[in-house]
């Protein structure tokens, strides 16, 4: 459209009425004095159309993926083979790149490749194993972009995220672990130096969500403390990982210390079975958790699981209203609602209920969806197709049960990848589906509360435990709230805000163990 | 009476996210000329003169002398002894006049003498008249006093002459927390702003001026006024702001929080001086592919 001369008549006509001249404000109702029924509300409504429209800013550096890729075992790439798994860009539907399904015999290699590195790897001075993992998060900052592309193309979440929030925190979590090696026997007081053993072999399974996040969450912790590592990615998603496993060479580690297969459940079970690792680490769903959890009981190995979730986020009428709508947003629809901590549950105190929800629809008119590659979109593509479907379920699980379903964003989504409006509901009821099954996509959950104690009570009623939000200005009630609530990280006026010193982890069918922080390092070392 | 509060941790998170957008292209040219229309050129120095006065003049009318196309400024702001002159250079443009008023910019006068200041402006040839508010009673609690003085000044810009917008300058670098941002935002306009006054942040003569975390807050104040009125109130940051790219994020700010309708020099105003320069260096490296040097554009 012609800025211009929409301009110029704007200015013309803003030759202004005077200020007596005014229109007068349609909403002064007359004083009909309390024994009167009010007048009805008059609805003022911002427009959110397109007089100043952003051009398209996509991200158009060119990054290089091979047409396949193998695992990386004993600091080699293997050969993709003939078994492989496409990996897809889900906002194209292309098809990036072939990537190998590990069998019996990669794993078995990887297991011992990491297996003979582990001896020296432990008994390497931590200052040694430090500089490793300083050298790793400089090359991880150093080819931020390339890696933020990456995981953007591969995973559809938006460019912004991955290049603002992924990436600085994965260099985040190397730098911070870095700083434990040489340090141990200070998290573990009682300890001398020495005396703070590894276990050994690692096996790590990983999601789709945070692709190089969770690697890095995972991979840090567990070299830190002197162990190796078997890690499988999720198999929509594991291209930055074999990427990192660039900078691994890039930086030298010691062959045989990370090893990479691919692979996808079949893969996960063959590696979570195996009887040559010595401990076990995962970050998925809850179904799968349970199982490995039975798997390592029965081999009497370590374990720590990060698991679902259906996060409460709660406003109080007395909270900064605007802000805790921002909160909302992030709670929910940062990238896709992909986000096992998600404050998918948002419960409202009544008296506030109106004003959270009108302005919440207010913001959701400017997110935007669509091109995860534009640096401007904010909602990207769901992760794979079958993600998507789950949601479009769930959505109408959601309407059929009888709950009001809303989507002010209503952006025209791309005719190809897959994409799913930001949305939400109201007239939830606590036995709603909706309200209680982890949905891991962009849907909201709306529903009210009176006192402080049924907020907690509700919050509380989930099998799920993972975080929580609180949302108030007073401090007295912040803390009795995030005291009560059962949960492994609770945000106060705040949302889905992450430290690597910071330690996040869950209760209940969320799982157990922490990742981050001194607490993170506990799952990493013996006794 | 009991105000909105606001927390700043997310309220700059918030306007943070605004400086991440991308405008490219056509959309940075059209963001660029919008914000050309939207500022209030200014000059408040002791040392200000009638000639320098009328160089400003001729600035706001043809920002550009080697582009005519380039939309003019929306006013011009002086002290109320420039106004005159001001009025005089801008005959027959439809460029307004804005005169900072009411003891300007400490506002430590008696009330009689602040409204005469606006009575005079406005009779001189202000249409526009910036005043500040008392904020030492703001911050010792006598919001009453606020009221009384923005009400008051409002009387005075509706019946003096042929009458004047009024904008309220809260001088948020003194105010300091949001909160009292948000306060100062909501006794001013519930005093009595009518469609098209305006609240501001800024005097300029006190650090720190505009940023976008008190000016969000000053934008949800309006939103939420016009959510429950229908009224539209402008906002005017004000110092500070002196890069191209600045005010981009400025109307990127207003346009995700306020909607289109407040995408008009009728509700949002840049108040400063050296910006226009930036913005037209920004707009011939568009359409040249050069950046202009310093010696190539207008002084004043």
């Amino acid at each position: 459209m012609n800025i211009d001369a929409e301009l110029e008549l704007k200015m013309r006509e803003g030759d202004a009425p005077s200020a007596s001249e005014a229109p007068e404000p349609d909403s002064i109702a007359p004083d009909l004095g309390p024994a009167h029924e009010p007048a009805p509300p008059v609805v003022h409504e911002l427009r959110f159309g397109n007089a100043w429209e952003y051009s398209p800013a996509p991200e158009t550096t060119k990054v290089e993926i091979a047409k396949s890729y193998g695992h990386f075992i004993n600091g080699r790439f293997s050969e993709a083979g003939a078994d492989t798994l496409d990996t897809v860009n889900p906002a194209t539907e292309e098809v990036l790149s072939k990537v190998a399904i590990a069998g019996k015999k990669d794993v078995n290699a990887a297991v011992r490749a990491a297996r003979t590195a582990s001896e020296k790897w432990a008994a390497l001075p931590g200052a040694e194993r430090a500089k490793y993992l300083f050298r790793i998060a400089r090359r991880i900052q150093e080819r931020s972009r390339e890696l933020a592309i990456l995981e953007t193309l591969d995973g559809g979440k938006p460019i912004k995220e991955s290049r603002d929030i992924d990436i600085p925190l994965v260099a985040h979590h190397f730098f911070y672990h870095a700083g434990w090696c040489d340090k141990l026997h200070y998290a573990f007081p009682g300890r001398g130096r020495g005396q703070v053993k590894p276990h050994g072999v690692c096996a790590q399974i990983i999601p789709w969500n945070f692709p190089l996040m969770m690697a890095a969450w995972k991979i840090a912790p567990a070299l830190a403390c002197g162990n190796t590592v078997v890690i499988k990615p999720a198999e929509t998603t594991p291209l930055t990982l074999l990427r990192l496993c660039e900078i691994f060479e890039e930086v030298g580690l010691p062959k045989g210390v990370v090893n990479v297969v691919c692979g996808a459940g079949e893969t996960g079970a063959l590696l979570s079975q195996h009887p040559g690792i010595d401990k076990l680490a995962f970050t998925g769903s809850t179904d799968v958790g349970k199982i490995l959890a039975k798997i390592a009981s029965e081999r009497g190995i370590p374990i720590t699981l990060e698991l679902g979730g259906k996060s409460p986020n709660i406003i109080f009428a007395d909270a900064s209203i605007d802000q805790a709508v921002e909160g909302i947003i992030s709670g929910i629809y940062f990238n896709q609602g992909h986000v096992c901590c998600a404050g998918s549950r948002l419960f409202v105190e009544e008296p506030a209920a109106d004003e959270v929800i009108e302005k919440l629809r207010i913001r959701m008119q400017s997110l935007r969806v669509g091109n995860p590659m534009d640096k401007n979109t904010d909602v990207g593509a769901i992760n794979s197709k079958m993600q998507l479907e789950k949601i479009e379920h769930y959505i109408k699980i959601g309407q059929d049960e009888g709950a009001q379903l809303e989507s002010p964003t209503s952006a025209d989504l791309p005719g190809k990848g897959y994409f799913c409006n930001p949305c939400f509901f109201t007239g939830v009821q606590p036995g709603h589906r909706i309200a209680r099954e982890e949905i891991f996509g962009p849907v909201l959950a709306v529903q009210t509360f009176r006192t402080p104690s049924e907020a907690i009570e509700r919050a509380n009623a989930t099998p799920y435990g993972l975080s929580a939000g609180v949302w108030t200005n007073k401090g007295s009630k912040m803390f009795d709230m995030a005291r009560k609530l059962r949960a492994g990280v609770v945000w106060c006026n705040t949302f889905n805000r992450f430290d690597a010193a910071s330690p996040f982890g869950g209760y209940k069918e969320s799982g157990f163990g922490r990742e981050g922080g001194v607490h993170g390092l506990r799952a990493y070392v013996k006794g | 009476m009991t105000f909105s509060t606001v927390d700043r941790v997310m309220a700059d998170q918030r306007a943070a996210a605004f400086a991440t957008r991308s405008i490219k292209t056509e959309a940075k040219v059209a963001g660029l000329r919008m914000a050309l229309s939207m500022v209030d050129l200014t000059t408040l120095e002791g040392a200000d003169s009638p000639e320098k006065v009328r160089a400003l003049c001729r600035k706001a009318i043809t920002p550009d002398p080697f582009d005519e196309s380039v939309p003019s400024a929306a006013a011009v702001c002086v002290y109320p002894t420039l106004v005159g002159v001001a009025r005089e250079a801008l005959r027959g443009t439809s460029i307004n006049v804005a005169s900072v008023a009411t003891g300007f910019p400490s506002g430590q006068y008696p009330l009689e003498v602040r409204l005469d200041d606006v009575r005079r402006a406005i009779e001189a040839g202000a249409n526009e008249i910036d005043m500040v508010i008392s904020r030492g009673a703001l911050l010792s609690g006598d919001e009453d006093r606020i009221r009384h003085e923005v009400a008051s000044t409002k009387d005075v810009c509706v019946s003096t002459g042929e009458g004047a917008h009024l904008k309220v300058i809260l001088e948020t670098g003194e105010l300091s927390t949001y909160d009292n941002v948000r306060m100062a935002s909501e006794i001013a306009i519930d005093a009595g702003l009518t469609e098209y006054d305006f609240i501001k942040t800024s005097t300029g003569k006190v650090a720190p001026a505009a940023t976008m975390g008190v000016t969000l807050v000053m934008l949800e104040t309006v939103r939420d006024h016009f959510l429950k009125t229908g009224v539209r109130i402008g906002v005017k940051p004000a110092g500070g702001i002196r890069k191209a790219k600045q005010a981009l994020h400025y109307l990127v700010m207003v346009k995700e929080t306020l909607g289109d309708d407040w995408l008009t020099p009728e509700l949002f105003r840049f108040g400063a001086s050296g910006l226009s320069n930036d913005l037209l260096r920004q707009l011939r490296w568009k359409r040249e592919g050069v950046y202009s040097a310093g010696w190539d554009q207008t002084v004043s």
